[in-house]
């Protein structure tokens, strides 16, 4: 059994039981080979201690970031920034619920500062649990229809859970949904991280009326909600603080969107008092995340991995990808939602001129898309035989959650 | 049919848009430019008049306070109720669907439909998710339905109208029958995209917005979907 140390001394006895059991469920788990134990550990230790996140969390500085897309990176980026002033846990396998932040807080013992990557669903428990320094919000956008809230209701739980408390709230100036939000927030950062997918916020979740949209700003036609002044911005491939400095942040991963998440993982540190000058550089050591972003190599094919677990997802997985051939893979499992309908809300052209493949439990659903689209593609029904239709060279892969898991499978995990 | 092309109406995005519902816009428009027939697609915000012009009308899906909202400009407006005088076709799914009832149950109290067929809509015991599969009308000539149903409605038909199909997957209106057709109108809780496994459907539209019929397509790739799909809840 793992020895105790730090805060853990100051810990209720139920509590201290309950990490150090959480503790060894979870390396045995690891051990078994039954996952990475992110959970099982946190499962069972809010089994014997429900209040366990609360005494986990109690003297850290925490920051929590949650949206649909891009928590799992924000997170990753801002622990990396965060690290400039001490040690940092952090949940950085995604497992975003409560059970997985308790297992994270469990194993990484006494550290001054925890950055949680939390569910939508769940950020009101979670600041309830933690007691944040900082929330930060990045976006908004439908999901899974067929089992998640909708965007407004979810627009709403978080304006809820974010009403009175006494926390800073850095938030997406761009996204409509998460300013309403925000805004009832005592004190908010604002960045300017863009907003790709607008097909959820045309209608005012203040008033009903039009969002309009014009050049990058955005305002409401029947009220006074619009978008608020960012003091973060993007200025090309640099990010721009409050004071007007450019910082010019150099990342292994691609696309602007990922710039974006740089922009708000410096504008959460700067809340705890990290320079940005200091942070930039740590920034640029972050490479794959859980697999997201990963390059393997295979049969002189370099093969690079982009999830993307809904619409907005796939739009920003389009501006990322090189222009190479590119594997789509779909499944529509229980984690990735039963319903297939969203490809249709995704304008699949961008792909128009690379060589495409398609291949998933749900590949004929795509392949009709594609049609009606117009982009051309060949169907393939196994990774091995998409390696084997292209030559040696690139590939990208575009894939959803469990698909994107089936080929990360395929190749070791990698990570 | 307007002279020059097929005129595709999507009604109120900004209200009546749900998962890929714009698919079955996209659909419409493939199949006809595939015939060589010109189209034009249009997207009506709810704070714009609906043109009575067109020749097929599209209603998708939404949540309880927008489809009310639906539900009060389009019976002000009154642009769709007189282009299906004047002959126009309607495909309406989900929440499009309850719309063309006489009433329908949102946010918590029964609100007056579009009245445009004898149906009503109002709550069943348990949300219906899921694939959804039937055996269409014969008079219809369509091969059987298959879609994803997503919802918490019930829909009960009038003597005047008939049942889209008989369920033999899922739910639909009331896990016996699915959907509505009468005239020019087709009403179906298939959520989202559904003339995409439903080509067929897509052509009948076709075919009454024009007059004519439709000459057959390559649908090898609908077809494999189709097959998948059915196979699934066999
Ligand atoms: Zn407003």
């Amino acid at each position: 059994m793992t020895s105790n140390t730090g805060p853990n001394k100051s810990l209720p006895l139920r509590a201290k039981v309950a990490t150090s059991v959480s503790k060894t469920a979870a390396a045995l788990s690891r051990a078994a080979g039954r996952g990475d134990g992110s959970v099982i550990g946190g499962w069972i230790g809010l089994k014997i201690d429900p209040d366990l996140l609360s005494h986990l969390a109690a003297g850290r500085r925490v920051a929590l970031v949650s949206g649909t897309n891009g928590k799992t990176t924000t997170t990753r980026l801002t622990a990396a920034a965060m690290g400039v002033l001490g040690d940092v846990a952090t949940n950085s396998l995604g497992a975003n619920m409560p059970t997985g932040h308790t297992s994270a807080l469990a194993r990484a013992g006494h550290t001054p500062y925890a950055v949680l990557e939390v569910d939508e669903h769940y950020l009101d428990q979670v600041i309830t649990a933690t007691s944040p320094h900082v929330v930060a919000l990045l976006n908004l956008s439908r999901d899974q229809l067929d089992r998640a809230k909708e965007v407004a209701m979810m627009a709403s739980l978080w304006r809820d859970a974010l009403r009175g408390r006494d926390t800073h709230v850095v938030a997406n100036a761009d996204d409509p949904m998460v300013v309403w939000a925000a805004r009832v927030a005592d004190s908010v950062t604002w960045v300017a991280s863009g907003q790709r997918w607008h097909d959820d916020s045309w209608v005012c979740p203040e008033c009903g009326a039009h969002i309009e949209r014009v050049d990058g700003d955005w305002y409401c036609t029947g009220c006074d909600l619009r978008r608020p002044v960012p003091q973060w911005r993007l200025d090309g491939d640099a990010v721009v603080d409050p004071f007007g400095e450019h910082h010019l942040v150099t990342l292994q991963l691609p696309g602007r969107v990922n710039r974006a998440n740089a922009a708000t993982a410096l504008a959460v540190a700067a809340q705890f008092g990290v320079r940005a000058a200091d942070a930039v550089p740590r920034l640029g050591q972050v490479t794959s995340i859980a697999g997201r972003y990963a390059t393997a190599v295979r049969d002189e094919r370099t093969i690079r991995l982009l999830l993307a677990k809904n619409p907005a997802g796939w739009l920003e997985a389009f501006d990322m990808a090189e222009h190479v051939p590119t594997l789509l893979s779909i499944n529509a499992r229980d984690p990735d939602g039963l319903d297939t309908s969203w490809l249709y809300d995704v304008d699949f052209s961008p792909l128009h001129g690379r060589p495409v493949l398609i291949t998933g439990d749900r590949a004929m659903d795509l392949a009709v898309r594609l049609e009606v689209n117009g982009v051309s593609f060949t169907h393939v029904t196994s990774f091995a035989r998409a390696l084997a239709a292209i030559p040696p060279g690139r590939l990208e892969v575009i894939a959803n959650y469990t698909a994107f898991q089936d080929i990360r499978a395929e190749l070791d995990r990698v990570n | 049919m307007s002279t020059e092309s097929v005129r595709i109406v999507w009604v109120y995005p900004d209200l009546l848009s749900t998962y890929g519902d714009r698919g079955n816009m996209l659909i419409l428009a493939w199949r006809a430019r595939m015939r060589g027939m010109p189209v034009e697609t249009v997207e009506v915000r709810s704070d714009e008049r609906l043109p009575d012009q067109g020749d097929i009308y599209l209603l998708g899906g939404g949540e309880d306070g927008p489809q009310a909202l639906a539900a009060q400009r389009m019976t002000l407006d009154r642009g769709l109720h007189r282009a299906l005088e004047s002959g126009a076709a309607l495909f309406a799914v989900c929440a499009g669907y309850q719309l063309v009832g006489s009433s329908f149950f949102a946010k918590g109290e029964m609100c007056a439909g579009l009245d445009l067929l004898d149906l009503s809509s109002d709550r069943g015991p348990t949300r219906a998710v899921g694939e959804l599969a039937g055996t269409p009308a014969p008079d219809l000539g369509l091969p059987p339905i298959t879609g994803f149903e997503n919802h918490g409605g019930r829909t009960h038909l009038g003597a005047g109208v008939r049942p889209l199909a008989r369920v033999t997957t899922g739910v639909g209106n009331d896990g016996a029958s699915e959907g509505v057709w009468q005239g020019k109108i087709v009403g179906t809780y298939m959520h989202g995209p559904a003339l995409a496994r439903n080509p067929a459907i897509g052509d009948l539209l076709l075919s009454w917005a024009t007059g004519s019929t439709m000459e057959p397509l390559d649908d090898a790739w609908p077809t494999r979907l189709r097959n998948e799909r059915l196979a699934a809840v066999r």
